[in-house]
């Protein structure tokens, strides 16, 4: 009894106060805090502003009209012609041709990953894809203008134009190699071990396993690789500026020369350019739909991981 | 196997159909294989292809014969010798500007000779060869040569030197370097990071320890993610529209009372650069708090601590470390980023050292894509040159955040 006495008297218990106390530092803090995160919706809300903005500008100029920007096939501003499709069918054909290199490789590559690589071999392969994804743009197309065309023009001969599509588009394809392959890795990771272990028990083989349960199972994961592989193919520049070609040429040999979307953009644009000219206003106009296209793309595949994870989770 | 089979094999007939199917197994596998094959072929390729481009034989005339100048070989002159040379064979006024420029007394011997080859002596280049062909035919080189061009040198030349390095622009490969381009990359980064490390640490914090899962915050987030994946060029056209064109009076330095300059500056370049690495940063930095485990946090508030506190005492430290590595991964993809530069103007020829934000600029990146278009050889010479120091640049920086990651990481 007399111990507890000296408890209580030796403490000085303060009244506990439950009430919330103002700490105006606090609450700067957490302003400025919220402020950063918002500051990236107001990125996307500047780039869909000023895009739009000198779009608009562009397709109210009396001279384009939705016809001449749709069915005409040749894209030259500065003197009145406003034909879209060369363009987009060369940046259609450089991704194209990107996709069907990296897409059978990058998911070749996840599988013998995910499947078939002991830890070992895993930790000296990844590392080398990892490089791979990390060269910087420009110097792909150093590689795709001086290794890979004259190495087209050997093996094809004297059809491959200098500046040529092809060349560009299979060294986009292993530029976005690596891409494929982790995404479609982590996608075969995801799937339970159980199912591999089930196809085991009925006798079937590895191979049998990866390619008739696994894939089927990821599926949906590698779609969204394979759409975020499209998106980052549509929006590469320095390969398609540097390998590709410069000037719109409507074509559908892949070994001519025909400037993309992102090439005429990068070519327009690194002269000195003077505002409020056609030639200004159009390239917003393109990168408008570089925008808009990549956005849509990119948002897909986020639903698709979305619901792919949930399944599994 | 096909899933079709009404009836799975049985017995002697699953016997003999294993050994096909274990065929067909192994015959995929080395398919599967040999997409990493042609991987790590395509990368020794590349490497190759830039070895091959920066070194090899070249084949040069002197347009003046340097005997005219001096009668002892040039290599033998000391600086005094090479200075009076200068003087005496430079038109007064090229040797006042150079002079201007920085004075020709302080400069170096190696640079006085630079200068003797560059401006009197005057070098032709006539052909050159790639490092292969240099080293399988060198007797059909020098014959070739001979036979071409009899007043010409032959020269087995390493593109890449120190001197390469450290010397400016020029509109003559043989005499061209990258000093002003390492400069502007590194100026542009420095500011990048600037603006985005601290906005995006900023904003990693909010998503993950303020936040509640409302709907704005769900659309901050998604946003994040879709900005990490829009094109770089499209940040260039924003930067084009915003901190070049409607930003002129800051980014181009007339409110501080700099005149001689529009918006087409590294600050420009450096805020573009910032606003496309951002999203990286905060998605990275994002991963690093939610790395650390939450006892920590009730811990802190356990005993009292504010959530500010707890995140300033306790979350950031422990999370420092994937904060970093996130942001010299940031800063590695900064420093390849060539299309958004050349959206906001990167100047193609820039000989004098960047000296501020509001400088005129032209980085690394740009660069080699300059030389690479070139139709001339020698550029693609100096354009691998520029790309093996590049790509030793990106490899120091990841190594280092490799270094960072493994050393500091704690497991819990």
């Amino acid at each position: 009894m007399k111990r507890e006495n000296t408890i209580k008297e030796n403490i000085n218990f303060r009244p506990l106060d439950l009430k919330k106390k103002m700490r105006p530092g606090e609450s700067i803090i957490q302003t400025l805090l919220f402020i950063s995160g918002v500051l990236s919706i107001f990125i996307t809300v500047a780039i869909v502003y000023e895009l739009g903005k000198e779009a608009l500008l562009f397709f109210n100029n009396p001279d384009v009209t939705l016809a001449k920007f749709l069915g005409t096939t040749r894209w030259q501003p500065g003197i009145g012609l406003f034909g879209i499709w060369p363009l987009v069918t060369s940046t259609l054909i450089t991704s194209t041709i990107a996709m069907f290199v990296s897409l059978p490789l990058g998911l070749a590559a996840a599988l013998f990953l995910s499947e078939y690589a002991s830890p070992k071999a895993r930790s000296v392969l990844k590392p080398i894809l990892e490089i791979l994804a990390g060269i910087p743009t420009v110097v792909y197309g150093y590689f795709a203008l001086l290794f890979m065309t004259p190495l087209l023009q050997k093996i094809f001969g004297e059809g491959v134009e200098v500046y040529n599509m092809g060349s560009a588009g299979i060294v986009m394809g292993i530029m976005i190699l690596p891409l494929i392959s982790s995404m479609s890795e982590d996608a075969l990771s995801a799937v339970p071990r159980a199912l591999r272990e089930g196809a085991y028990a009925m006798g079937a083989t590895k191979f049998e396993t990866s390619l008739q349960v696994v894939l089927p199972a990821a599926l949906s994961g590698i779609g969204a690789a394979l759409i975020i592989g499209i998106s980052r193919a549509v929006g590469e520049t320095m390969i398609v500026a540097i390998a590709a070609g410069a000037g719109p040429n409507f074509t559908f040999n892949p070994f001519q020369a025909a400037e993309t979307m992102t090439g005429h953009i990068a070519r327009i644009s690194g002269g000195d350019l003077s505002y409020n000219t056609i030639d200004y206003t159009s390239l917003f106009a393109i990168a408008l739909m570089l925008f808009l296209v990549t956005l849509i793309l990119n948002l897909v595949s986020q639903v698709i991981i979305n619901k792919f994870r949930q399944r599994y989770e | 196997m096909n899933p079709n089979h009404d009836h799975f094999p049985e017995g002697e007939s699953y016997r003999q159909s294993l050994s096909g199917r274990y065929r067909t197994a192994s015959i995929w596998q080395s398919l599967f294989f040999s997409a990493l094959v042609i991987a790590i072929l395509s990368l020794a390729a590349l490497l190759y292809n830039i070895m091959d481009g920066a070194f090899g034989y070249v084949a040069f005339e002197y347009k003046n014969d340097p005997a005219q100048f001096s009668t002892k070989p040039l290599d033998d002159l000391n600086k005094q010798e090479l200075l009076a040379i200068l003087k005496a064979n430079l038109s007064s006024g090229a040797y006042k500007k150079l002079d201007n420029e920085k004075p020709m007394e302080k400069r170096s011997k190696a640079d006085l000779y630079t200068l003797t080859l560059e401006r009197l002596i005057q070098i032709d280049i006539k052909q050159t060869w790639s490092m292969t062909d240099s080293i399988l035919h060198s007797a059909e080189i020098k014959i070739e040569v001979a036979g071409k061009y009899p007043e010409a040198k032959l020269e087995f030349r390493s593109w890449l030197t120190p001197v390469f390095l450290t010397t400016p622009m020029s509109s003559k490969a043989e005499f061209a370097g990258v000093r002003t381009a390492i400069l502007g990359s590194l100026w542009m980064v420095g500011i990048a990071i600037l603006f985005a490390l601290p906005i995006g640490t900023g904003a990693a914090i909010y998503l993950q320890e303020y936040a509640s899962k409302n709907l704005i915050n769900r659309v901050i987030q998604t946003n994040i993610n879709n900005l990490a994946g829009v094109p770089s060029i499209v940040y260039g056209m924003l930067g084009l529209a915003i901190f070049v064109r409607a930003f002129e009076p800051f980014t181009s330095g007339s409110m501080f009372g700099v005149t001689d300059s529009n918006g087409r500056t590294i600050l420009s370049a450096g805020l573009t650069m910032g606003t496309l690495v951002l999203p990286l940063i905060i998605i990275n930095a994002q991963e690093a708090i939610k790395a650390v485990p939450d006892s920590l946090r009730q811990a802190a508030f356990g005993v009292g601590a504010t959530r500010w506190q707890t995140v300033w005492h306790h979350v950031l430290p422990n999370a420092l470390p994937g904060i970093l590595t996130g942001s010299i991964l940031a800063v590695s993809r900064a420093i390849g980023e060539t299309a958004p530069l050349i959206v906001v103007g990167a100047s193609t020829f820039i000989s004098i050292d960047p000296d501020g934000p509001f400088s005129k600029f032209t980085a690394l990146p740009i660069q080699i894509y300059q030389w690479t278009t070139r139709a001339q050889s020698e550029f693609h010479s100096i354009a691998a040159s520029a790309i093996i120091v590049l790509l030793i640049l990106l490899l120091t920086l990841n190594a280092s955040a490799v270094l960072l990651r493994n050393r500091v990481q704690r497991k819990y």
